[in-house]
């Protein structure tokens, strides 16, 4: 297969050795190199994936999504409820009014749990930022494997019968019908929206990638080969859900983890260990649980985070198996 | 005219608040700003992603924070 992305290699190359002037097979070098051809990569695919998704999103708002799922039930809900989210971000600060408008309008709360896991799980950002650091393969696994895991765990949350761990008032707020008719936008209006949402986007982690790929950059160059499979390697069966449990409260840019986690699978971390490493970072974090717990009770959210953590975990494995 | 900010305290909500203000004050226009966090009343304007600018009870903006130029607009209408 030709290397689309031969002529950043190019560029690093060129840069590194020429423009810098730095010999070639030293550890500097290598470091430079990984940083340069890093930085280029991640940037390009974020602009490109931002747009791509920002423009279908143009068509999908939580408003649309929440009057579509109401009262639904069954596995194929979650599968479309998963693939909603994958497509809507939010910030977590907008997770307990989507939570209850989402509830309000009787989605049933595992389909309501599994737009909630994919949406921070499976975003346009970290996408393009695996598909430039890992490679394609290793992204398009993770991708479906996190709409899988927002099936699945919405599903057992569903299955648990948990609707009176929600907080009690959730289910007195009368959700309005929001006024704004949203009119056809022409595709120049949806481009432009696109643009915004990469403009914002690049604006917002620019520093996280280059923070993330100097590290990354750092250990690439001055770590020894193999270190990583030494300790953590796949016969090491605790590495993984050591690297869920690190990953889970850690409330990081994942942004500025992916170049990292690269350099470490470079140093011989296995990618299933990594991606669930990635995967705890993205799906849970501390913060979202202190806010979750505005409207969730206690036993609501363990049976989210127990749920969510083995699945990752087990992803992890599999991945492990399967690449 | 009554601008409310809904949002339940994240940085982007101030930034809206930012924004409104800065365009109230280089155009002159009087306006009444309100945040506007409690969840109750940022639900029953429909709103579900903040920050979302609601003016004169017409929802205009949600989940994103709005930019100058829009803000522009919709107050000199």
């Amino acid at each position: 297969m030709v290397d689309v992305f031969y002529p950043l290699q190019w560029i690093a190359d060129k840069m590194t050795y020429e423009v810098f002037g730095i010999a070639t097979d030293t550890r500097l070098a290598s470091s430079v190199n990984f940083v340069i051809y890093d930085v280029m990569k991640i940037f390009v695919l974020l602009a490109v994936m931002i747009f791509v998704v920002s423009y279908i999103r143009t068509y999908v708002t939580p408003e649309k999504t929440r009057k579509f799922l109401g009262g639904k039930k069954g596995l194929q809900y979650h599968l479309l409820a998963s693939l909603l989210g994958a497509v809507t971000p939010f910030c977590s600060c907008s997770s307990v009014p989507l939570f209850i408008g989402f509830v309000e309008a009787g989605i049933p709360l595992g389909v309501t749990f599994s737009f909630l896991i994919t949406s921070p799980l499976v975003n346009e950002a970290a996408v393009a930022a695996l598909w430039a650091t890992i490679g394609f393969k290793a992204t398009l696994i993770y991708t479906v494997s996190g709409i899988l895991l927002g099936v699945i765990g919405g599903y057992l949350i569903g299955l648990l019968k948990m609707e009176k761990y929600v907080a009690d008032f959730v289910y007195k707020i009368k959700v309005g019908d929001s006024n704004k008719n949203p009119k056809d936008l022409s595709v120049k209006e949806r481009a432009a929206a696109a643009y915004e949402c990469v403009k914002d986007i690049v604006e917002k982690v620019w520093i996280y990638v280059i923070i993330g790929v100097t590290l990354g950059g750092i250990f690439h160059g001055y770590a020894p080969e193999g270190i990583l499979a030494q300790y953590a390697g796949e016969d090491n069966l605790l590495a993984v859900p050591i690297a869920v449990l690190i990953g889970v409260p850690l409330y990081s840019n994942v942004m500025g983890m992916i170049p990292i986690v690269e350099s470490l699978i470079g140093k011989g971390l296995p990618v299933g260990t990594a991606l669930a490493f990635l995967m705890g970072v993205t799906a849970l974090s501390l913060p979202e649980m202190i806010i979750l717990k505005k409207v969730l009770k206690n036993e609501l959210i363990a049976a989210f985070v127990i749920i969510v953590s083995i699945s990752i975990t087990f992803t992890g494995y599999l991945f492990n198996i399967i690449l | 005219m009554k601008i409310e900010i809904l949002g339940t305290g994240c940085s982007k909500c101030k930034k809206a608040k930012e924004i409104i203000e800065k365009v109230l004050k280089q155009t002159g226009v009087e306006a009444e700003v309100v945040k506007v966090e409690d969840i109750e009343k940022i639900l029953s304007y429909g709103v579900m992603v903040t920050p979302a600018v609601v003016i004169d009870g017409d929802v205009k903006l949600a989940g994103k924070v709005p930019d100058e130029k829009d803000v522009r607009k919709w107050i000199s209408q």
